[in-house]
C-alpha cells in the first residue's frame, strides 16, 4: 500500500467505518444507559431556586468552593486540555471544510496559528495530568489499562495533526493519513470507554441535579 | 456461590438504576471525590476514595447490564464478585463511609456517589455484610421499638419529669393534634432537655402537638445498614400513627438521618406519599421565628459555632434556618470554615458511630472538625443532631478539647422568658 493509497483508505471506506460505529455505539450505549429508568420519587418535594437538573448540568463546570486549592492540576489541566480539544477539533479551518462537505453545516474557523498554538498547550496540559496521574496517590490507585489507554487515543490525534501540519516526522501524506487513523480509532473506542462520559456527563449531572433538587438542595 | 451471596448479587442487580449506569459510565478516575472525603483527607490512604467504595457494584453493573461486559463474562473474562469481596469492603461501605454526601456535590461529571452507596447498603446487608454494630441497633428497633432499647414505660417516666420541671403537660395521642413530635432514643436517655424545650416552644407559639405511644422513635437503623424491608417496618409505625391521630406535620427530633429516614425515603419506603408534612424541628422553629412566634429574651454572649448535620444541610436542604435561629439567641456567633452546605461530617453518621470496630478510625477523621473548631476557637459547639452531638462529644473528649456541645433547640428554649409560658398556660386553663 502506498502513501496514497493508505490516506485514500482513511479518508474514504476507513472513516465511514469508523463514523459508522461511533454512531452506533453511542446510540446502544445511550439506550443500554438510560433505558434502565428510575423510580418515581414519592417524597413532596421541596422547591428552591436553583435546585435542578438543569441547573446542576451547568453549575458543575464549576469548582466547588475550596477543591481547586485541594487538586489543582485536577482542575487547571483538566480545564486547560477540555477547552483545548474543543478548540482545535471545532475551530480548526480543515476539520470545518470536512464537516461542511459532509454535512453542509460551516461556522468560522481560528487564525491556524493560534489554533497551532492551542494544540501544543493542549498537549502540554495532557503530559501534565497523566504525570499527576502516575504521582498522585489516589489517581495512580483508581488508575486501571483503560485510564493509560484512553490517555493514548486522545493524545495521538493532537500529536499527529500537530506533526502532520508543522511537516515534521513524516512526509505530510503519511502523517495525515496516521492522524486520520488515530481519529478513528478514537471514534471507535469513544462509546465503549471511560471516554463515553463526554455523553453522559450531561445525564449523570441531571440526575443529581434532579436528586438532590427534589430536597431543594442546589448541588 | 453462596446462597447469601447470590441474594446479595441479586439485589444489587435490582438496585441498579439509569442514573447508576450513567454515573459508573462518567467516571474518569479523577479522584478528587477522595478530596471531600474525610476519610482520605484525614488518613491519605487511597482505599477510601469514594468511587473505589463502590467497586462490586460497578462489575456487577458492567458484567450485567452492558454489552460488552456480559460477553467478557461469558467468555469468562471477567472478575466475579466474591463472599471475600464483599466482606472486606464492609470497612470502605460503613466504617469509612456516613453517606454525608460531599463527594456526590464536588464530582465534576456529576456522579452522586452517596446515592450509589445508599443503594451499595442493601446489596451488602441482603449478603449478610452489614457490620453488626448496625444490625443490633436495627434489630432492637424492629423487636423492642428501638435502636437503644427504649420502650414507651421509658418515655413516659421522661414525660413525667418533664412535666414535673416545666409545669407544662406533655401530650400522648392526642387525636387531630397540629404536630405529631418523634424522639430519637439518644434524646430519651442522654438529652430529655430537648422534649422540655418543645413543650416550652410549643406552649408560647400556642401550637397543638402530641407524642404518640405507638411511634415515639424517630431513628431508622433499617435505612442505615441498607434493609428497606426493615427500614419499610420502622417508618410505617410513624405513618399508621400519625394516620391515626390525624396529625398535620410530623416532627423530626434534632437527628439527621431520621430526617431523611421519614422526610426523603419514608414516601418511597411504604410506596405512597404521606398524607402529612414532615418536617425537621429546625424547619419547624425556623417558621415560628418567621411569624413572630417564637420570642425570646437576651442572648449567649460567649463564642459559639454551629455545626451542621449533613443530613439535614447538604442532604436535607435546611441550611437557612439554623442561621437566623442561631442569630436570635447569640450574639457572638461564628461559623466554621467551610460550614453550611459544604460542611464536614463529624465522622458517625450513616450509621458509622454504631460500629464498635470503626471507632478508631471515627477519631482519625474527626481530625477535619478539630481543624476546623482550631480555625474559630469557639467557647461552644451548637448543633441539631443528637448523633451528631454523642460523636462530637466524644471526638472533643479524644483530643482533650474543652468544648461543650449543645443542642440548638434547648438553647432556644432556654430563652423564653418563663413567664410567657405561664401565663399562656393560665389563659388555657
Amino acid at each position: 500500500m502506498t502513501e496514497m493509497q493508505f490516506l485514500t483508505w482513511v479518508r474514504g471506506p476507513g472513516l465511514d467505518i469508523a463514523v459508522a460505529l461511533f454512531l452506533l455505539g453511542v446510540l446502544w450505549r445511550l439506550i443500554e444507559i438510560y433505558s434502565l429508568g428510575r423510580k418515581a420519587d414519592l417524597s413532596a418535594p421541596r422547591h428552591t431556586p436553583g435546585a435542578s437538573g438543569w441547573h446542576t448540568v451547568f453549575r458543575r463546570s464549576v469548582p466547588p468552593p475550596g477543591m481547586v486549592k485541594r487538586s489543582p492540576v485536577s482542575y487547571i489541566g483538566g480545564y486547560t486540555f477540555h477547552i483545548g480539544l474543543a478548540i482545535v477539533v471545532f475551530f480548526f479551518a480543515p476539520h470545518i471544510k470536512l464537516v461542511e462537505s459532509v454535512t453542509g453545516l460551516s461556522w468560522p474557523g481560528l487564525p491556524s496559528q493560534f489554533v497551532d498554538f492551542v494544540a501544543v498547550v493542549t498537549m502540554a496540559a495532557m503530559v501534565v495530568v497523566l504525570v499527576d496521574r502516575i504521582n498522585k496517590p489516589v489517581k495512580r490507585y483508581l488508575s486501571t489499562f483503560e485510564d493509560w489507554f484512553t490517555w493514548t487515543v486522545t493524545f495521538l490525534p493532537v500529536l499527529t495533526g500537530w506533526l502532520a501540519v508543522q511537516h515534521l516526522l513524516l512526509p505530510y501524506t503519511t502523517m495525515l493519513a496516521l492522524h486520520i487513523l488515530s481519529v478513528e480509532i478514537l471514534l471507535v473506542v469513544l462509546p465503549f470507554t471511560k471516554l463515553f462520559h463526554a455523553f453522559t456527563v450531561f445525564g449523570s449531572r441531571w440526575y443529581n441535579g434532579r436528586v438532590n433538587g427534589h430536597k431543594g438542595v442546589a448541588v | 456461590m453462596s446462597a447469601s451471596l447470590d441474594k446479595g448479587v441479586r439485589v444489587l442487580k435490582e438496585v441498579i438504576d439509569a442514573p447508576i449506569a450513567s454515573y459508573f459510565n462518567s467516571c474518569v478516575h479523577c479522584g478528587l471525590c477522595a478530596e471531600a472525603c474525610l476519610f482520605y483527607t484525614e488518613t491519605g490512604d487511597p482505599k477510601y476514595t469514594p468511587i473505589h467504595k463502590l467497586e462490586p457494584l460497578r462489575r456487577i453493573y458492567e458484567q450485567e447490564y452492558t454489552l460488552l461486559g456480559r460477553v467478557k463474562k461469558r467468555l469468562g473474562l471477567s472478575k466475579p464478585v466474591t463472599d471475600a469481596e464483599l466482606a472486606e469492603w464492609q470497612e470502605l461501605v460503613y466504617n469509612s463511609c456516613t453517606l454525608c454526601g460531599r463527594c456526590s456535590v464536588v464530582c465534576p461529571v456529576g456522579n452522586d456517589i452517596v446515592y450509589m452507596v445508599r443503594k451499595f447498603r442493601e446489596g451488602m446487608s441482603a449478603s449478610g455484610n452489614a457490620p453488626e454494630g448496625i444490625k443490633g441497633a436495627a434489630q432492637r428497633t424492629i423487636t423492642i421499638g428501638s435502636p437503644m432499647g427504649v420502650k414507651l414505660p421509658a418515655v413516659k417516666a421522661q414525660m413525667k419529669h418533664v412535666e414535673d420541671d416545666t409545669g407544662i403537660p406533655i401530650p400522648l395521642d392526642a387525636e387531630g393534634a397540629e404536630y405529631m413530635v418523634m424522639l430519637s432514643s439518644m434524646e430519651i436517655i442522654n438529652f430529655p432537655e430537648y422534649l422540655g424545650a418543645i413543650a416550652k416552644i410549643m406552649k408560647q407559639a400556642g401550637k397543638t402537638w402530641t407524642l404518640c405511644s405507638t411511634a415515639f422513635e424517630a431513628t431508622n437503623a433499617g435505612m442505615q445498614i441498607g434493609n428497606s424491608d426493615l427500614a419499610r417496618v420502622i417508618v410505617s409505625r410513624i405513618v399508621d400513627g400519625a394516620e391515626r391521630l390525624k396529625v398535620k406535620t410530623v416532627i423530626s427530633p434534632e437527628c439527621g438521618h431520621a430526617y431523611t429516614a421519614l422526610r426523603w425515603e419514608g414516601a418511597n419506603l411504604v410506596g405512597r406519599p404521606f398524607t402529612f408534612e414532615v418536617k425537621h424541628i429546625i424547619e419547624v422553629l425556623g417558621e415560628f421565628q418567621a411569624q413572630g412566634l417564637l420570642k425570646t429574651e437576651g442572648k449567649e454572649t460567649d463564642r459559639l459555632t454551629f455545626h451542621d448535620p449533613c443530613q439535614l444541610a447538604r442532604r436535607g436542604g435546611v441550611i437557612h434556618q439554623q442561621r437566623s435561629l442561631m442569630n436570635q439567641v447569640a450574639a457572638n456567633f461564628v461559623e466554621m470554615p467551610d460550614a453550611g452546605f459544604m460542611n464536614w461530617c463529624c465522622g458517625g453518621g450513616g450509621g458509622a458511630s454504631a460500629i464498635e470496630e470503626g471507632e478508631e478510625l471515627r477519631l482519625e477523621a474527626f481530625k477535619k472538625k478539630k481543624s476546623q473548631l482550631d480555625a474559630v476557637k469557639p467557647d461552644r459547639l451548637v448543633t441539631a443532631c443528637a448523633n451528631c452531638r454523642i460523636v462530637l462529644e466524644e471526638g472533643l473528649e479524644h483530643y482533650q478539647m474543652d468544648i461543650p456541645v449543645v443542642g440548638l433547640t434547648e438553647m432556644l428554649a432556654e430563652h423564653i422568658p418563663d413567664t410567657a409560658t405561664k401565663s399562656a398556660e393560665q389563659q388555657g386553663a
